[in-house]
């Protein structure tokens, strides 16, 4: 299996101007600010990419300032919180009246849960491709039995028990790994 | 503890992104590096857009961009997508 570099080894390579280490940086947390500016912010599509697409802007422009290399998540998560709020104050300043831009009121417990969502990803990732390929299919992008029987030459009897076995093989992986209440990700 | 309930709902919140708005963040090295203008260009230069397909490496050389062979990926799968 190949060895997946920790947060703090791919932000080195992204500042040493590694571009294959940059696309993997996108890739591992373009999950993690598309759900918080979706989910936790629920901005419309043509501003959620605006503010996704320059989350990651800043972050490339700005990735030699980051103190902690360990601490990408949270300053990630940080950046495309100020970046919505901004986005809410322009859109109201562009309506009638003048109420003040707050945040959505469960934004820390929706935050929360991205996390340890988050967690769960990057313990996926450490699982064998086949565990990996077909949770992913059938939880995250919703696939139905039939089309990850065709996606993966699988018989369909035969899905279901591979799921099973996979979620046990993600939950031993987690156990061991840390305890789900109280995991800030920071 | 985690149970299986638990988990699955964990992967259900991260749904991926739309997978454009992806590849854009990870070309921002290259445009930075003169993707997009060039990009911008052969769509407005059709001698200049033709010499790209025709020969890629060459077209960029003969118009002094150094070589750099992730630009040049990336300006296949542009061009190959069209």
């Amino acid at each position: 299996m190949e060895a997946v570099l920790t947060d703090a080894q791919l932000v080195a390579r992204c500042r040493a101007g590694d571009d294959d280490a940059w696309r993997e940086l996108v890739d591992r947390f373009s999950r993690y600010v598309y759900a918080i500016v979706v989910q936790a912010f629920r901005l419309p599509e043509h501003d959620a990419e605006d503010v996704f697409q320059e989350v990651f802007t800043r972050a490339y422009e700005n990735l030699h300032k980051l103190r902690d290399d360990d601490a990408i998540r949270p300053w990630l998560a940080q950046l495309t919180r100020r970046l919505c709020i901004d986005t809410l104050r322009a859109g109201s300043r562009m309506q009638p009246g003048d109420e003040p831009v707050e945040e959505p009121v469960d934004v820390d417990d929706t935050i929360a849960d991205i996390d340890e969502a988050l967690s769960v990803h990057e313990a996926l990732a450490t699982l064998p491709g086949h565990c990996q390929e077909i949770l992913d299919r059938f939880f995250a992008r919703d696939e139905s039995y039939r089309l990850i029987g065709e996606a993966l030459d699988l018989p369909p009897g035969t899905i279901a028990s591979r799921i099973s076995r996979c979620l046990v093989k993600l939950r031993t992986h987690m156990e061991g790994r840390n305890p789900p209440s109280g995991a800030s990700g920071d | 503890m985690y149970d299986e309930e638990t988990l699955s709902e964990l992967l259900r919140t991260l749904p991926a992104p739309p997978q454009a708005w992806v590849r854009a963040a990870q070309e921002i090295p290259l445009a930075r590096r003169g993707l997009d203008e060039i990009v911008e260009r052969a769509e407005a230069d059709q001698a200049f857009r033709a010499a790209l397909i025709a020969d890629l490496e060459s077209a960029l050389e003969a118009e002094g961009y150094e070589h750099d062979e992730a630009l040049v990926e990336a300006l296949r799968d542009r061009f190959s997508a069209t």
